[in-house]
């Protein structure tokens, strides 16, 4: 599934939008959420997941090609934690 | 950011649709994103992440209270993958 296939989704499934406006609604959804990931702020999406960044220190590692020691910078990463409702959900059997 | 704050920023975003009408294109999306992981489906967002299914073999346990063996069945696991693109983003 691609984003394509959502925007056709919801051009199909809630009427009375256009392909285009389906299109922007679609971009908007993911755009918003990665302007508020950038901000550094988690996401909640209810019966979804959660997205939460993390901060990680500094720390040694080593380049696996040449075995040297290199220094691993500060980040932030982001995590996804699905939510207990996604977890069950995908281990129902199919109907 | 919950859910309902992100309905709440798209109806200020897109100007020619209500909140009653975002919230049920919000959830069209996250309910049709769940079914394609029951179904076992791939999820490529493009500059997000991408979303798969991983599955944990049956195993083995033991309940720790009593020690004794308990067999886990196999289970499958929402993973997510960051995109390359937002991975950036958001450690600037």
């Amino acid at each position: 599934m691609t984003k394509a296939d959502l925007v056709e989704i919801v051009y199909e499934k809630v009427g009375g939008l256009s392909k285009k406006e389906s299109q922007d609604i679609v971009e908007t959804i993911f755009d918003t959420m990665k302007d508020i990931l950038k901000d550094g702020e988690k996401i909640k999406i209810s019966g979804f997941g959660n997205f939460i960044l993390r901060d990680k220190r500094p720390r040694k590692g080593r380049n696996p090609q040449t075995g040297d020691d290199i220094q691993i910078t500060a980040r932030r990463v982001l995590t996804f934690r699905p939510s207990q409702i996604l977890k069950a959900f995908i281990n129902e059997d199919k109907a | 950011m919950t859910k309902s704050d992100l309905v709440q920023t798209l109806s200020e975003k897109i100007s020619t649709l209500t909140k009653k009408e975002c919230e049920v294109i919000v959830d069209t999306v996250f309910q049709n994103m769940r079914s394609a992981l029951h179904r076992g489906e791939k999820i490529e967002i493009r500059g997000f992440g991408s979303f798969t299914v991983r599955v944990r073999r049956a195993k083995e346990g033991r309940n720790p209270k009593t020690g004794e063996k308990v067999s886990i069945p196999e289970k499958r696991i929402p993973f997510f993958k960051v995109g390359k693109e937002l991975r950036e983003l958001v450690n600037r």
